[in-house]
């Protein structure tokens, strides 16, 4: 069996794609923060939770009502979208402009509860949900087996990447959205409807974030503090990639799995702590992350 | 010119406006009324609140009493975005343009509030500067192509009273007067200005009135044809 510096190329490559699966959920997630971060100065602390309520639709639409992978793919989203929607008409809307912190603070309480009473109903044992049987099997490249789900979720986190940053840096939204971001006053006074475009966005990134739990779903465990666990990470991604730089989030989030992937492969122990390592690095020579804008 | 001609309109008028940034009082009871087709400056030494007044028109300051009507109605209660489709272009003292936007995107960001505005043609012959520098960063303009930029976006919009802070500070002698030129264009076409400028030597040959600010208060109002007989006057409350 061929080896790359003492490893199994089976092995490596099995833990690369681990890591860019891993990666395509930081990339989805932290680009969600990325764009509330950037419209609304939130630092949404509710993110890893829609992630999880994201999930858990997912697997509960399916046990109450059979609905499919398929429809749960749009539905799960949008009902989750809808629920980001009043949370930020109801909540953070009446501490807009105040401190980061309070907003910080709601959105980490209301994700504290969301998740409190889920596990309340359902434990944290975690949930069962199958691959859709379209995505059963795999295909074996040689090299490596490759899962179709796996392939499957790598490719459309991509596309979805993509055509959000496509929408905004190339769409007449988009300019309304980056616009807003640097002065939303001046955009209410030239008509635009800031407080409704505001909503969108949270409830967008919202969206995005449940999303990426609904494709999450078969793959990794579901349980109600799913969410706890990856948004660390992923806020350690939006620091390293820089805060509100939309590009930066989607390469940062694929980079950060795969790196996190190599040390699984070379080094196990450091695995959990590299992304981490990381941060402390680029915050050291660039305080504004890799492609964030110097203040 | 608007005097005169028995069918004036009043398309503002703002009557006892106080306005505050929290605990500050910024306005103390402003009344002053423009027609459609005026232009009219808001004279006055820095901190006299002209630029409060424009942006308490905008409804941008954090709160305000009185009264303030456009067109007619009462605009207190109206959302900012709301007082935009009234027809009003408002160009900030900052000029604020986007520097993650380029200058068409800039330009064409603001969106059209009424029929009858410039078509980005007609801009980009007013402003052939523009045209060429149309796909570079907005913040990458010179100082004076970026004011062009401001004047220009709100142009595009339709809006038929324009509401300019300051839009000479810092320009060359040479871009000063091109405004100048820009602001008699628009006043041919009918729109209704309100100025508020340092530069008297500026505002003085456009404008038909000139309201002098000084302590949130509207001190003095002056028609075009006494500023030689107020001239002592008006020295005195702008220190020159």
């Amino acid at each position: 069996m061929s080896m790359i510096f003492g490893v199994p190329v089976a092995v490596l490559s099995g833990q690369l794609l681990i890591g860019v699966i891993n990666g395509a959920f930081y990339a989805l997630l932290s680009l969600g923060l990325a764009v509330i971060f950037g419209l609304l100065k939130i630092i949404n602390f509710a993110h890893g939770a829609m992630y999880m309520l994201g999930a858990m639709v997912t697997v509960i639409m399916f046990d109450a009502m059979g609905v499919n992978y398929w429809v749960a793919l749009f539905l799960a989203p949008v009902l989750v979208g809808v629920f980001g929607m009043l949370i930020e008409y109801f909540l953070l809307r009446r501490i807009a402009g105040q401190d980061h912190i309070y907003s910080l603070l709601l959105t980490f309480g209301a994700a504290l509860m969301i998740q409190g009473i889920l596990t309340n109903i359902y434990g944290v044992s975690g949930l069962r949900y199958s691959i859709p049987d379209l995505f059963k099997g795999g295909v074996n490249l040689g090299f490596m087996f490759l899962p179709y789900y796996r392939a499957w979720v790598i490719a459309v986190a991509l596309v979805v990447c993509f055509g959000t940053w496509f929408m905004i840096e190339k769409t007449k939204l988009g300019a309304y959205l980056r616009a807003g971001t640097e002065d939303a006053q001046l955009m209410q006074g030239f008509g635009i409807n800031v407080p409704l475009l505001i909503s969108l966005t949270y409830g967008f990134g919202v969206m995005l974030a449940a999303f990426a739990g609904v494709l999450a779903a078969p793959i990794y465990s579901v349980t109600p503090v799913m969410g706890s666990h990856i948004l660390i990470v992923v806020f350690a991604v939006v620091v390293i990639g820089g805060m509100g730089s939309i590009g930066g989030a989607i390469i940062t989030g694929v980079l950060m799995g795969v790196i996190e992937g190599l040390t699984k492969t070379f080094y196990p122990p450091a695995s959990s702590a590299v992304i981490f390592l990381v941060m402390v690095v680029v915050l050291m020579f660039r305080p504004a992350g890799l492609f964030g804008k110097e203040a | 010119m608007s005097q005169g001609t028995g069918r004036e309109y009043e398309q503002l008028r703002i009557s006892g406006l106080h306005a505050f940034y929290g605990e500050s009082h910024i306005l103390h009871g402003i009344d002053l009324v423009v027609n459609r087709g005026e232009l009219v400056t808001l004279l006055g030494r820095n901190g006299a609140g002209r630029s409060t007044t424009l942006k308490a028109i905008m409804n941008m300051v954090g709160r305000r009493t009185g009264s303030i009507m456009i067109n007619g109605e009462e605009t207190m209660s109206c959302a900012p975005h709301h007082i935009a489709r009234l027809g009003v272009g408002y160009c900030p003292e900052h000029r604020g343009i986007f520097s993650s936007l380029n200058v068409q995107e800039n330009l064409t960001l603001p969106p059209v509030v009424r029929s009858g505005g410039m078509s980005l043609e007609e801009i980009y012959t007013m402003f052939p500067n523009l045209y060429e520098r149309r796909f570079s960063q907005g913040t990458k303009l010179s100082g004076g192509e970026q004011q062009m930029l401001a004047m220009a976006r709100i142009l595009r919009t339709g809006a038929n009273m324009l509401l300019l802070d300051e839009i000479t500070e810092g320009l060359a002698p040479v871009i000063v007067e091109k405004l100048g030129d820009v602001l008699i264009a628009l006043k041919e076409k009918g729109l209704t200005i309100v100025l508020v400028e340092q530069n008297f030597h500026f505002a003085a040959p456009l404008a038909d009135r000139h309201y002098v600010v000084e302590h949130g208060q509207i001190m003095e109002e002056i028609r075009a044809d006494e500023l030689s007989a107020k001239q002592s006057v008006l020295n005195g409350y702008l220190g020159v």
